[in-house]
């Protein structure tokens, strides 16, 4: 499995939702995942990747709308992992 | 007690000038540093304030009590005999206690090189209710005693509870408040874990503005009947007028307009006020984003144009988010606002957000004549508490 069909596997288990309704523009909103959700869920993806996502839920908030957006939040800290 | 202050005096003097009381707090962890900010009690020295043999049995929460307590005893100059006492209560506020001993236990017992033992009076020094019962004990008060636990509501709901207690003649004086300690590193990681610390400062309402700033500390009122307190020529500093109780019902961590504005509005009818006899609000005012935002709403459905039309501010951004001391530090600082007709200021400032266009006091504050103020603490799981202080 790819990471971020493990984050999309987080994503489907939070959401509750079948992973074919799980595309790139879903808000997350629309998805059913809350603010709350959304900070649980990036703490289990940084548990399963061994990454950390610098979020602020003042400020980035904002940044991490769409589901696009929080696998590119993704990619972005496993690419300067290496 | 305070970061601006060890006593009333000090801060009120670091209230008015717009004192920052935050500085980053540093903390060994796996083997490295990590900071956080803060706004810690720097150099208290609990043997000011309680006999030394004492010290051993409390929490640093308990001994901000209990050494806030006795300033407000000897400050009301109380001298209860017996029977008195009785009728005394003891009602404070604290969100989690004794939290500095829960991890001095915990790294005791699971850390590798852990001694597997726990101090003998760990149970004593955490439990919630420590605080009551050291003052109750210290200053031998036998009225009703007991600990209310609201996270950011719990000293308002420990204030708001002693008025009724006091109204209906079930007591007839009692010391309340609150006091919490918990900048420990187990309580910042999880707050850290929630994702709203702000990384430096406490800026509410001002544009920019990055989340909350923990704090500490303690602050304790004796409060009284009128008619008694009038009798016996006490001085009196203010009256607490009035109380306003709700919960949202809604969301865990997020605040609701109408929950707050329900608190606002009943707080108001408690003390037979309308929205233009109110002068000031010391708000609950986080610095989070959705707080400030939320808070600027409620104050407008409940107080309409007045709203807009008085100062508003936050002392959180002088002294942080003292939880359940929380609402006892901002009505220490409603009380000497009131008393002294000034405005403290919301400190760290940057410039204007649409969504919080009060009257915020900005960075400095000022001389402004203050009949009656507004308290405002609005707790997670939508737990909203208003007190009203007036002129005495």
């Amino acid at each position: 499995m790819s990471q971020i069909d493990e984050v999309l596997d987080i994503v489907a288990q939070k959401s509750m939702l079948d992973r074919s309704k799980l595309v790139p523009e879903a808000k997350l909103a629309d998805l059913g995942i809350s603010s709350l959700d959304t900070v649980e869920l990036l703490c289990d993806v940084e548990d399963k990747l061994g990454i950390e996502l610098p979020f602020n839920a003042n400020t980035s908030g904002q940044d991490l709308r769409t589901l696009g957006d929080v696998i590119a939040a993704v990619e972005k800290q496993l690419a300067a992992k290496g | 007690m305070s970061p601006l202050g060890q006593n009333v005096a000090d801060f009120q003097s670091g209230l008015f000038a717009g004192q920052n009381g935050i500085s980053m707090l540093t903390f060994p962890f796996r083997g490295k540093e990590v900071s956080f900010p803060g706004a810690a009690i720097k150099d208290f020295d609990p043997a000011q304030h309680i006999h030394p043999k004492k010290i051993t049995l409390m929490d640093r929460f308990a001994q901000f009590a209990v050494a806030a307590a006795s300033q407000a005893y000897a400050d009301s100059g109380l001298a209860l005999g017996p029977e008195e006492a009785m009728r005394t209560g003891t009602i404070i506020g604290t969100g989690v206690g004794g939290q500095g001993t829960v991890e001095e236990s915990y790294i005791k017992l699971f850390s590798a090189d852990g001694s597997g033992r726990v101090h003998p009076f760990t149970v004593p020094r955490l439990m919630a209710n420590a605080g009551a019962s050291h003052i109750s004990m210290t200053l031998g008060l036998t009225g009703p005693a007991f600990t209310v636990a609201s996270a950011c509501a719990s000293a308002l709901h420990a204030m708001g509870t002693t008025l009724h207690l006091l109204r209906t003649g079930f007591i007839d004086r009692a010391i309340t408040g609150g006091a919490e300690s918990c900048l420990t590193i187990g309580t910042l990681k999880g707050w850290e874990a929630l994702r709203v610390m702000a990384p430096d400062l406490c800026r509410p309402f001002s544009a920019n503005r990055a989340g909350l700033v923990l704090g500490e500390g303690a602050a304790m009122f004796v409060l009284e009947r009128e008619e008694d307190a009038k009798a016996r020529g006490a001085k009196i500093y203010a009256r607490f007028a009035g109380f306003g109780m709700s919960a949202d019902g809604k969301d865990l961590t997020s605040p609701d307009v109408d929950g707050a504005a329900r608190a606002l509005t009943l707080a108001l009818e408690d003390a037979g006020l309308a929205p233009k006899d109110i002068d000031y609000v010391n708000a609950h005012g986080t610095g989070t984003r959705i707080n400030d935002a939320t808070e600027t709403a409620a104050l407008k459905k409940a107080l309409g144009a007045r709203a807009t039309a008085i100062p508003v501010s936050s002392s959180k951004s002088m002294f942080g988010h003292a939880l359940g001391a929380a609402g006892a530090l901002e009505m220490m600082a409603s009380v000497l606002a009131v008393r002294e007709d000034f405005a403290p200021p919301t400190i760290n400032y940057l410039g204007a957000d649409p969504e919080c266009d009060l009257e915020v006091v900005p960075n400095v504050g000022r001389k402004h004549v203050i009949r009656a103020a507004l308290n405002n603490s609005f707790a997670f799981g939508g737990l909203n508490a208003v007190l009203v202080v007036t002129k005495a």
